[in-house]
């Protein structure tokens, strides 16, 4: 995959985009870094949580975030070195809950009383996927937020990347509405249930699968792939993460991998770089070069399987020290050079 | 940091149950199933309880089929006198096997038809974490009864947090306590009339958020399970007291990340504050060390170096490669000890990544090696 510099984004039309992905593949990472990207200028994009992990917090390293929008940092700056805004919000399901009652309802001494009597908790803990829905409510809620709506402190969003469940569970949680709707056959609920679903089905929503170039995470990737697509949810990229440094061109991976390093050839080469050389240091070089050709051999092999998906593919990198609020506006370029952002 | 001797727990006859916690992508289905296997070829007669594994794992374990039933384990070792069943959990068979052993024949059938147990019992999320629990229960009560395992290994369910697969138990026991399934049991058995004020305010604003008729399918599905609830909290406190008990081993699993750190340090944390018997914490897929001293500072300007007099130097790569090396080693190495220094007495074995993905029997033994190996 070439960089685009100057190329248009790839998803124009989106207004949420869900990011999934196995545990481990580092999804949360790239959903922070793709809501650096979306921020251009002038625009607003909010990055949501609902996994009650703070990992929002930890990533931008600020105090945990309550129940509510904060503007936690500026987008990934342009040619310019200008940027959006990024808001984030966490959102757990008794909050969700307490505010859909308040706005929908207007329920009053009865909201009281339904906690009272441990409906809330009930809704929230037991009850099964009351806590999905609500979930995917109140994203959807921010999703449909009218421009200029009544309420003039609102925030409106240009873009909303929600950092979902893993991909083993991602079909059961966007598809619990259809559930829902399914289960009321009238009323309130189903006809909510349905706007939620009608959003989550149209083209405003891309569920972008983010994966790791190893058999298992490229496996569920496509599991997945086919169950959103049966459930008739829309897909929308993938994300290659965690790429190993491309340090090696294909030939000199397989002059490693075949044992046919010169190792004179190494030894007369670390001497002009001035490094204290031994036979055992080359050897050592050229055992973690083979090492290292190995793992990319099994790379580029998962990697066809992903091509094979036929989808738009973005690659970022292992970063070896790790991530932090420079390494996510890093990766946040790199999505935007490719045309993710 | 103390080192896990994975031996010493596997050999020990004391030890019924393994418990293998973690979060998602951490290995943990891959370290049960060669915990497992290597209980079995050092004497155990074990059984592996996996949520769900990889599809080619599965198959190498003979599991392909997702039925509830232990099957033995073919192709292993076992001139020490151990043995090995494996088996997949179905949640929603586990579900419906709970219901029918608890109701009378038609009582089960009103349960097992209700829109909302259906959606209960197969698709809905935290369902997993009651049905691990409750087979675990089953498994142990027969193999006490019956003689047929000596060790149970379990894999736990991908949950969103760690506290899920903990709290199931008392939450469910909590909640059936609750005056909500008084409530919504209330209308169905006695005269509207003698529901007080507060009760009429909750169920009307119930219904005007579900619909009168999503309420009444809730309500009969409430009324029909009502008097499995006395059993089923029965059963949710006695799978809790098994887990506290002394032949219960619990293994958190993570890899050398900090949001797999961050959760284990919170699983922990968890399992010492109720008491859960912790053996300690297994970090998978641990870079290998390096090979030579030489540091990454060193090695990177010395590829720059080479770079400046030729842009193709392979030598320039192995170097820069080396350092990329160290600095994640370094770095992993850091995690552990920030992992020590708030939990120093976790004894801990280190598992280093193998070269590619594990899914035959071969490959569970390799890891069950470096397991036991942390010299």
């Amino acid at each position: 995959m070439t960089a685009h510099p100057d190329r248009s984004p790839d998803w124009p039309q989106v207004s949420l985009h869900v990011v999934t992905g196995k545990g481990g593949t580092g999804k949360s990472t790239v959903a922070a870094a793709l809501a650096l990207a979306l921020a251009t200028t002038g625009k607003n994009v909010l990055l949501c949580e609902v996994e009650g992990r703070q990992g929002i917090a930890k990533m931008f390293d600020v105090d945990p975030l309550p129940y509510a929008e904060r503007r936690i940092t500026k987008g990934a700056p342009d040619e310019d070195g200008r940027g959006g805004q990024v808001f984030a919000l966490h959102i757990d399901p008794e909050s969700a809950l307490l505010e859909y009652l308040a706005m929908y309802y207007k329920l009053g001494r009865a909201g009281k009383a339904l906690d009272r009597f441990g409906v809330i908790d009930f809704a929230t803990t037991v009850a099964p996927g009351v806590r999905d829905v609500l979930l995917t409510g109140k994203v959807y809620e921010a999703v449909q937020r009218p421009r200029g709506g009544r309420k003039k402190d609102q925030i409106t969003y240009d873009a909303v990347v929600l950092d979902a469940p893993p991909t083993g569970r991602i079909g059961q949680f966007l598809n619990v509405n259809s559930e829902l709707a399914g289960l009321a056959k009238v009323g309130p609920v189903k006809s909510q249930a349905d706007n939620i679903m009608n959003v989550l089905r149209s083209p405003r929503t891309a569920v972008h699968l983010v994966t790791i170039l190893e058999e298992m995470p490229v496996q569920e990737t496509s599991d997945a792939i086919e169950e959103l697509r049966a459930a008739g949810l829309p897909v929308g990229g993938i994300v290659v993460n965690l790429v190993r440094p491309q340090a090696l061109s294909p030939s000199e991976l397989a002059l490693v991998r075949d044992d046919a390093v010169d190792p004179t050839s190494v030894t007369s080469e670390l001497k002009r770089a001035k490094v204290d050389v031994g036979a055992a240091l080359v050897a050592s070089l050229v055992d973690e070069g083979r090492d290292h050709a190995v793992r990319r051999q099994l790379e580029d092999e998962q990697r066809e399987l992903v091509a094979a998906e036929d989808l738009p593919t973005y690659e970022l990198p292992r970063l070896a020290n790790g991530i932090d609020h420079g390494a996510l506006l890093e990766l946040a370029q790199l999505l935007r050079t490719q045309g993710m952002a | 940091m103390p080192v896990l001797s994975i031996d010493a727990l596997l050999d020990d006859r004391g030890t019924e149950i393994i418990v293998c916690c973690g979060s998602g992508g951490v290995g943990k289905t891959t370290t049960s199933a060669a915990l497992a296997l290597r209980a079995a070829e050092r004497g155990r007669k074990v059984v592996v309880l996996t949520i769900d594994p990889a599809r080619r794992l599965a198959q190498s374990m003979g599991i392909e089929a997702l039925d509830n039933t232990p099957r033995p384990v073919a192709d292993i070792e076992t001139s020490g006198g151990g043995a090995l069943d494996a088996m997949m959990l179905d949640m929603k068979r586990t579900f419906d096997e709970v219901v029918e052993s608890q109701a009378s024949p038609e009582k089960a059938k009103q349960i097992l038809e209700n829109p909302f147990y259906v959606a209960l019992s197969s698709s809905f999320a935290g369902t997993q974490e009651y049905m691990a629990m409750e087979k675990l229960g089953q498994l142990h009560r027969e193999a006490l009864g019956q003689g047929t395992y000596d060790l149970i290994v379990v894999d736990t369910p991908p949950s969103r947090s760690a506290l899920d697969f903990l709290d199931a138990p008392e939450r469910l026991s909590s909640f059936l306590d609750g005056r909500l399934i008084r409530l919504l049991v209330a209308p169905a058995r006695g005269p509207a009339r003698l529901m007080t004020a507060g009760l009429s305010v909750v169920t009307n604003a119930l219904g005007k958020i579900l619909g009168s008729q999503m309420l009444r399918d809730v309500q009969m599905f409430v009324t029909a399970l009502d008097t499995l609830f006395g059993s089923f909290r029965q059963r949710a406190e006695k799978t809790f007291a098994l887990l506290q008990a002394d032949g219960t081993a619990f293994i958190v699993v993570a890899s050398p990340e900090p949001d797999a750190l961050r959760e284990a340090a919170y699983f922990v944390d968890r399992l010492t504050d109720d008491d859960m018997p912790l053996a300690g914490l297994v970090i998978n897929r641990a870079s290998p060390s390096a090979r030579t001293e030489l540091s990454a500072e060193e090695a990177i300007s010395a590829a720059d170096r080479l770079r400046a007099q030729d842009s193709s130097s392979l030598t320039a790569g192995l170097l820069q490669l080396h350092a990329d090396r160290v600095r994640i080693i370094e770095r992993e190495q850091h995690l552990r000890e920030r992992f020590a220094a708030s939990h120093p007495h976790v004894p801990t074995a280190v598992v280093p990544a193998m070269a590619s993905d594990v899914h035959d029997l071969d490959g569970l033994r390799e890891i069950g090696v470096r397991l036991a190996d942390q010299a």
